[in-house]
């Protein structure tokens, strides 16, 4: 399956929704709209990747780029996603210490909201 | 002789074919299906890796792949055909990368041509290839590296 984007604002923040396969092909995608969103001034995002079917290193590095640049602007990339086979590449690469994963997008927005 | 043999055009966009048809062949070999996502994802990580040194050194040369179902063990080679001008392969030191240690460290620019410049964290595919795979051998010939992969099956095809 191709890759699916979409996004929208709650609560102040801008969640991405992701769905589909992210790899070497289509992670460009991911990252274009990441950034475009960064340029716009949202520092403050959510990627729901609840119905993601693939994830390489490739979208693992997307979204390090992606956290790298919210954070330049004191902002957060947080992750919705409970799929174990997802999981596992973060927990394989270390990456679940750099992102907070949350099992909702509701649940983000709380936990980021709790944060400031 | 391999189970199935297959090249590709340097593009990312046949790199789902390759993660599909390693898949499917798994599943034929007996590879247990709890295992399939494992293979899924090693496949890609190996031809992801092949096609970008491929599109920097030599896009006019295919990536291979080879699949074995023998003895109990499913096994996939890939193989790129790189070599730099030193005659070493162009790719990172095999055994350099363990589970866990591919944490967002240095970056390297991916794949000429893509749609939009990225970036991709150095050594994160092999980081993930030797997390997931049974077994794992990276080697280096003179006329490339090859990435070698293993995981138990049930049945010889």
């Amino acid at each position: 399956m191709d890759l699916k984007l979409d996004h929208h604002t709650k609560d102040g923040i801008e969640v991405v929704d992701v769905e589909g396969e992210i790899d070497v092909y289509t992670a460009p995608r991911l990252r274009e709209l990441l950034i475009e969103l960064v340029n716009v001034g949202h520092y403050q995002l959510v990627v729901n990747m609840e119905k993601v079917e693939f994830l390489d290193s490739t979208g693992l590095g997307v979204l390090v780029g992606g956290l790298k640049r919210v954070r330049a602007h004191d902002g957060s990339l947080d992750l919705v996603c409970t799929q174990e086979r997802i999981l596992k590449i973060f927990r394989i690469t270390g990456l679940t210490k750099v992102f907070g994963i949350h099992d909702s997008v509701d649940d983000a927005i709380a936990a980021r909201k709790s944060e400031k | 002789m391999a189970t199935v043999e297959m090249s590709f055009t340097p593009l990312p966009a046949h790199v789902r074919t390759a993660r599909l048809v390693a898949t499917a062949v798994a599943r034929r070999s007996g590879v247990d299906e709890a295992l399939l996502d494992e293979v899924r994802l090693a496949v890609g990580e190996a031809c992801s890796r092949a096609v970008e040194a491929h599109q920097e050194h030599c896009p006019g040369e295919p990536v291979r792949v080879a699949l074995t179902g023998t003895d109990g063990r499913f096994e996939v080679v890939v193989t790129d055909t790189v070599v730099q001008d030193d005659g070493e392969p162009a790719t990172a030191v095999p055994g350099a990368v363990k589970p866990g240690a591919g944490a967002p460290g240095g970056e390297r620019p991916a794949a000429a041509g893509g749609p939009a410049q990225q970036t991709v964290p150095a050594e994160l595919g092999l980081a993930v290839i030797e997390g997931l795979a049974d077994d794992v051998k990276i080697a280096r010939t003179k006329a490339g590296l090859s990435i070698r992969m293993s995981w138990p099956s049930t049945a010889a095809s």
